[in-house]
């Protein structure tokens, strides 16, 4: 599949729509389906799909592993610490009011910035099994 | 109209998970499998569960059939026959569904506006969401904020898994890459022998088909 000049250009031209698409699908999941859970997994295809025609190596010096896993990680610090700081500022955890004036705004980052999570930990752990299971059985041959 | 779509989606659904089972050549099935989901992605669009057939659109036919296909390229193309006899398994699962069936007569009907379901707390959510968070998707307002705990429980454990699946998976490797390492005579250790010279792991599964 590397010498199709067809799937090798086509795969090149989809990349960053498909990345533009999941971070449209993350900001954009307050108005129309979506979330951050499906714009992390979105990302991870745009990566996977580069992967199937570039080859691992390729992708992984643009995204190395470690890189994934420190997100898988992150993602979870993200969603966590929005409820710490919630309850420093004096609400319960994950009270999202405390974190503007209006509440409604409260909400509104708050939601944002816990997908943010979703998506940061979905994205990490996806493409961290996706680099698991296409990079197995490589040191072998 | 939907009925028609209802029927056509069920029947293909059921079309497709018979040829799974029946079918041996595994680089078939998971084609199929990803077949089946998004076979099902259009019928919960039906059901107007959008968000829910986003996700089983791009996990089920998205990325898993990715990997699916990633092992694949470890393993055979083809399903050896089972040595034993389907009888048993077959009786186990029609007494398993019959129970299930029965189980359902007691329930209220299917889709009814009445049904205690939607008056437990989707009343409030349907209601007040406007006003305490406007949104205008409500299943966003209901996971990442009503639900908040449950959502983080659930990043929780995708993290979680990842963890396992990478302890499960890394950990194999390490250590025979390490052990083919001290094999060779330069003693240069792991790195060498995770070799990324080859480069096309799926690819090149996928490419010689």
């Amino acid at each position: 599949m590397r010498e199709e000049i067809i799937v090798r250009v086509g795969a090149k031209i989809l990349t960053p729509f498909i990345i533009m698409f999941a971070l449209y699908v993350h900001f954009h999941g307050d108005y129309s389906p979506g979330g951050g859970f499906q714009a992390g997994v979105i990302l991870t295809a745009a990566f996977a799909l580069l992967a199937l025609v570039y080859g691992l190596a390729a992708v992984q010096r643009v995204l190395p592993p470690w890189f994934t896993r420190l997100c898988a990680a992150l993602g979870v610090v993200i969603y966590g610490g929005v409820g710490v700081v919630t309850m420093m500022l004096g609400h319960n955890y994950l009270g999202y009011n405390a974190l503007a004036p209006d509440p409604k705004y409260g909400q509104h980052y708050g939601i944002l910035l816990v997908e943010l999570g979703v998506l940061v930990t979905v994205f990490g752990v996806m493409a961290s099994v996706f680099y698991l299971f296409a990079g197995r059985g490589r040191g072998e041959s | 109209m939907s009925i028609v779509v209802d029927i056509v989606l069920l029947t293909l659904l059921a079309v497709a998970g018979i040829a799974l089972l029946r079918i041996r050549n595994l680089f078939a099935v998971v084609m199929l499998a990803g077949i089946y989901s998004l076979l099902s992605a259009g019928l919960f669009t039906v059901m107007d569960a959008v968000d829910v057939a986003f996700t089983e659109a791009a996990v089920g036919a998205g990325i898993s059939t990715v990997l699916f296909l990633g092992a694949l390229a470890l393993t055979g193309h083809h399903e050896n026959r089972p040595g034993h006899t389907p009888l048993l398994p077959l009786i186990v699962v029609s007494v398993t569904g019959l129970a299930l069936v029965y189980g359902t007569i007691d329930m209220p009907g299917f889709g009814g506006a009445d049904n205690p379901v939607h008056h437990h707390v989707a009343d409030h959510y349907l209601e007040e969401s406007p006003n305490e968070i406007d949104i205008p998707n409500v299943v966003t307002a209901v996971l990442a904020s009503y639900r908040g705990y449950d959502t983080w429980g659930e990043v929780t454990v995708v993290f979680a898994a990842a963890v396992g699946v990478m302890l499960l998976l890394m950990g194999g490797r390490r250590s025979r890459a390490a052990a083919s390492g001290d094999g060779r005579a330069g003693g240069d250790g792991p790195a060498n022998g995770d070799g990324q010279a080859g480069g096309d792991g799926p690819a090149n599964g996928a490419g010689h088909r």
